[in-house]
C-alpha cells in the first residue's frame, strides 16, 4: 500500500524530470555555430493565417537555397508556446528560429542560455534598429543586446458592436468613448437599455498575461506611453494608475463588466458590446459583426494620433541549440524583409514592427482602410517589463488587480502600492 | 533438508567433502539478495522503474529545493548557488503558498469523506440492482474517463451566475456566484472532482463487494438484521481494504489537485481562494522560472501527504493487518 504514496511525489518529480533533461545532448551557442551554414528548423504559430504565411515564406526561401533548406513546422501543442519553448531549451531541442516568441518570456529564455544575442552578428544591431526604429529599444536587454527580433504587433483598441450601439440609442458612427466619463455613461446606456448584457468583458481570471488586455492598454494611453516599469521602478502606483484602476473597478462594481469566466468569446457571442482587441479581430469578426474601432479611452480624452496602447507583440528568437546560426540569421532577415513583412500584413492583418509602416505599405492600407487605424496605432505602443522576472511581476500585479479591482476587496491605492513594491523589488533582481 | 544432514554434528565434512555453512551464517549472495535471489531479478524492472521515475527525481527535487535552481540550456554556464533552507522559509512564509495548503485542506475535508461515502453507497446499490446494471455502471464511469477540459465547460455553465444551479436555487444562490465566490470556489471544485472521480472508486468498491461472502448477509438476516444493519455490520467491515485504498488514492490525487483550479476558476481565483499547492508550483516552477522554489513547495507537499497517508493507514487499515 505504501508504494502508492510514491505517486504523491509526481508533482515534484515532474519539475525535477524537466531538470534531468538538461543532462541530455544539444549544445549552447558557440562562435562556430554563429558562422555555420546548413539546414535549419523553424517553428511558427498554429493559427491558420500565420501557418499560410510561414509555409509561403519557407517555400520562397527553399526555392533559392538548396544547400540551406528550412524545415518549417507549427509550434508543438502545449499549455502555452512559452512552456513548450522553455522545455525545448532545457532539453536542447529548440529549433533555430521561433516566429512566436513572447516578449514576456524572453528574459527567462535569455537567463536559461537559450537565446542567441543577435548583436553578435556583424549587421545584427544595425539591421534591427534600421527596420524597427525607436520601437526596437523596448526589446533591448539591459546590457544592450537583442535576444529577440522585434517582429509584429497587434496594437489593441476598443472594438464595438455598432448594432448594439444603435439598439441602445447611441451614435454608432461617433461613439462617446474617449473620456472615462463618456466611457462609463456609454457603458451604462448599453446595459440599462438591454442592448447588451455587459458593456465590456475582459477575461477576469488570474493568469499573469490578462492585465495586458485590460489595465495595460488604458495605462499606456493615460500616461502617454509609460510602461509598468521604468528605470527599474514600478510606475503604476501613481495618480494615472489609480485613475485607470478606478475606471475598471467602477465598471465591475456597477455590473458593466463581467466578473465570471466566460466560455467563448464575449464579443462574438454578443455577451458584450465592446472588446479590447488587436487587428486580428478584423478577420475574425469582420463578416459576422457590424463593428467599429476607436482608441482606448483616457481620463480627459486625447487625440487618436497621440494615444498609446499595449503592443501585444510577438517576436522572433534565434535559439542557442541551433547548429547553423549563420543560416538562421539570414533566414531571419529574409523573413523580416520588406517583401515578407508585406506578405505577413496581407495574410494575417498583423502589423510588422517596422518604422513608417503606414507609408511603406500605403497601398495596402488604402485597399484595406479598416486596418489603417491599427497601422497608425502600431507606432505608439508599450511593452511588458523586460528581464527574467517579467512573468512574476505581471503575476504579482494581476493578483493585486483581481483582488482590488475585479473583486473590489480592500483599498485600491494600497493594493497598487503593495504590487508596485513587489514589482520594483523584482525589477532590481537579476 | 534430509534427516542425514540433521543428524550430522557441526563441522563434520559431508560426503562431498565440503564444510556446511555454520547455522545463522548465510552465503554472501543470500545475505545480499535474501533467500530467493531470483525474486530480486523478477522485481528488478519495477525497482528500476521506481528508482528512475520516482526516487531519483525526488532526491533531485530535494537538491533543487536547496539551490537557486533554474532550467538551463545544455552546455550553458549558469550559477545555481546553494541557498540552504531559504526556499523552504520563503515558501512557508508566503501567504499564497500557505493559502494554497489551506485550500487543499478544505478540498480534502470535503472530497475524501464524500468520495468514500458516496462511492460505497452507490457501489452497494449498483451491486444489487437488477435492471440496467451495465448502463448505470457505465453512466457513473463516463465522467471519470472524460477529460476535465471537456466537462469543465458544462460545470461553468451550471455554476455561473445565470446558470442552472443558481437559477434553481433562486435567492438561495450565493452572490457572487459559486466559482467567483471566495467561500464557495473550493467546495464547488471539491464537488466537481468528487463527481468526476466517483466512477473509478465505485468500480473499486464493486470489486471488493464480490469478495464479501453471501453467507454473512444470510447470517445477519437470520439474526434479524435489516438492510441498514447489514450494510454497517457486514458490508462496511467487509470492504475495509478497499476503503483504505480509496482513502489513500483520493487523498493523494486530491493533494495533487491542479487541472480543476487551472481551468474551472481561471488560475486559482478568486484571489487565490482556489489555488492549490501544485498550481502554485506550476506558476513558480514553469511560468516564473523558479523551479527550486517550486521543488521546495513540492517537498513540503510530499511530506504532508505521506503523514496523512500514514495516519490513514494506521487508523483505518491497522485493524485489517491484524
Amino acid at each position: 500500500m505504501q508504494r502508492r504514496t510514491f505517486t504523491t511525489a509526481t508533482a515534484t518529480a515532474a519539475v525535477a524530470l524537466l531538470a534531468l533533461t538538461a543532462c541530455s545532448g544539444g549544445g549552447a551557442s558557440s562562435s562556430d555555430a554563429l558562422k555555420a551554414k546548413g539546414d535549419i528548423t523553424i517553428w511558427y504559430s498554429n493559427n491558420e493565417q500565420e501557418v499560410a504565411w510561414g509555409k509561403a515564406m519557407v517555400e520562397a526561401w527553399n526555392k533559392d537555397h538548396p544547400d540551406e533548406q528550412i524545415k518549417g513546422q507549427e509550434i508543438p501543442a502545449g499549455k502555452s508556446s512559452e512552456e513548450v519553448i522553455g522545455a525545448a531549451i532545457t532539453a536542447g531541442t529548440a529549433p533555430c528560429l521561433v516566429f512566436n516568441t513572447a516578449p514576456s518570456a524572453v528574459g527567462q529564455f535569455q537567463k536559461q542560455g537559450g537565446l542567441v544575442d543577435l548583436t553578435k552578428f556583424d549587421d545584427g544591431k544595425s539591421y534591427i534598429e534600421e527596420r524597427s526604429g525607436d520601437a526596437a529599444e523596448q526589446y533591448q536587454s539591459p546590457d544592450g543586446g537583442y535576444f529577440q527580433m522585434p517582429w509584429k504587433s497587434n496594437p489593441v483598441m476598443i472594438f464595438y458592436n455598432k448594432d448594439m450601439f444603435t439598439a441602445a440609442g447611441l451614435d454608432p458612427e461617433a461613439p462617446k468613448l474617449s473620456t472615462y466619463d463618456d466611457f462609463l455613461a456609454t457603458s451604462k446606456t448599453l446595459v440599462e437599455s438591454g442592448a447588451a448584457p455587459f458593456a465590456i468583458y475582459p477575461t477576469p481570471t488570474s493568469e499573469f498575461f490578462q492585465s495586458q488586455f485590460d489595465f495595460m492598454p488604458l495605462y499606456a494611453a493615460q500616461t502617454g506611453g509609460t510602461g509598468l516599469v521604468e528605470d527599474g521602478k514600478a510606475t503604476f502606483d501613481s495618480e494615472d494608475g489609480l485613475d485607470v484602476a478606478t475606471l475598471w473597478k467602477t465598471l465591475y462594481d456597477e455590473g458593466l463588466a463581467g466578473k465570471e469566466q466566460l466560455q467563448g468569446d464575449s464579443f462574438a457571442t454578443d455577451k458584450a458590446a465592446m472588446a479590447i482587441v488587436g487587428p486580428w479581430a478584423i478577420a475574425v469578426y469582420g463578416e459576422d459583426k457590424n463593428w467599429g474601432a476607436v482608441p482606448v479611452p483616457t481620463k480627459d480624452g486625447i487625440a487618436a494620433d497621440e494615444t498609446y496602447t499595449f503592443s501585444d507583440a510577438k517576436n522572433v528568437g534565434l535559439y542557442s541549440a541551433c547548429k547553423n546560426q549563420a543560416t538562421a540569421w539570414e533566414v531571419l532577415k529574409f523573413a523580416t524583409s520588406e517583401e515578407q513583412d508585406g506578405q505577413l500584413l496581407e495574410l494575417t492583418g498583423q502589423m510588422p514592427i517596422r518604422q513608417d509602416l503606414p507609408e511603406v505599405y500605403a497601398d495596402y492600407f488604402e485597399a484595406n482602410p479598416a486596418y489603417t487605424l491599427f497601422g497608425d496605432q502600431a507606432s505608439r505602443t508599450i511593452e511588458v517589463p523586460a528581464g527574467p522576472n517579467t512573468v512574476e511581476m505581471l503575476q504579482d500585479f494581476r493578483d493585486a488587480y483581481t483582488k482590488a479591482v475585479i473583486s473590489g476587496e480592500g483599498d485600491l491605492a494600497d493594493a497598487l502600492k503593495g504590487a508596485a513594491d513587489k514589482v520594483t523589488k523584482l525589477a532590481g533582481q537579476d | 533438508m534430509s534427516s542425514e544432514t540433521l543428524g550430522r554434528p557441526a563441522g563434520v565434512r559431508n560426503p562431498r567433502g565440503t564444510t556446511p555453512p555454520r547455522p545463522g551464517k548465510r552465503p554472501g549472495i543470500q545475505r545480499l539478495f535474501g533467500k530467493h535471489p531470483l525474486g530480486v531479478l523478477f522485481s528488478a524492472p519495477y525497482l528500476i522503474f521506481v528508482g528512475v521515475v520516482f526516487a531519483y527525481p525526488l532526491v533531485f527535487a530535494v537538491y533543487m529545493s536547496l539551490h537557486d535552481y533554474f532550467f538551463a540550456a545544455p552546455g550553458a554556464v549558469v550559477d545555481r548557488p546553494f541557498t540552504g533552507i531559504d526556499n523552504y522559509v520563503t515558501a512557508l512564509t508566503d501567504p499564497r503558498v500557505l493559502r494554497s495548503f489551506l485550500n487543499v485542506g478544505i478540498f480534502l475535508i470535503i472530497n475524501v469523506p464524500l468520495t468514500v461515502v458516496l462511492s460505497l453507497v452507490l457501489a452497494t446499490a449498483l451491486n444489487r440492482v437488477v435492471h440496467f446494471r451495465s448502463f448505470l455502471r457505465v453512466a457513473f464511469y463516463v465522467p471519470y474517463v472524460t477529460a476535465s477540459v471537456a466537462v469543465v465547460g458544462v460545470w461553468l455553465f451550471l455554476f455561473n451566475g445565470g446558470g442552472l444551479v443558481s437559477t434553481l436555487l433562486g435567492p438561495l444562490a450565493p452572490d457572487p456566484a459559486w466559482l467567483i465566490n471566495p467561500a464557495w470556489a473550493m467546495p464547488t471544485i471539491a464537488l466537481f472532482v468528487t463527481w468526476k472521480q466517483l466512477g473509478f472508486y465505485i468500480l473499486l468498491y464493486l470489486a471488493a463487494l464480490q469478495n464479501v461472502p453471501n453467507e454473512l448477509y444470510e447470517s445477519a438476516s437470520t439474526d434479524g438484521a435489516g438492510a441498514v444493519r447489514s450494510f454497517f455490520s457486514v458490508t462496511v467491515p467487509g470492504v475495509r481494504p478497499a476503503t483504505v485504498l480509496v482513502l489513500l488514492i483520493s487523498t493523494i490525487t486530491g493533494a495533487n489537485l491542479f487541472t480543476e483550479p487551472y481551468l474551472l476558476t481561471g488560475g486559482g481565483g478568486p484571489n487565490g481562494a482556489s489555488a492549490s499547492p501544485v498550481l502554485i508550483m506550476y506558476q513558480q516552477g514553469i511560468q516564473q522560472g523558479k523551479p527550486g522554489y517550486a521543488a521546495a513547495i513540492g517537498v513540503v507537499l510530499v511530506i504532508l501527504v505521506l503523514v496523512i497517508a500514514l495516519l490513514q493507514n494506521r487508523f483505518v487499515g491497522g485493524r485489517e493487518e491484524k
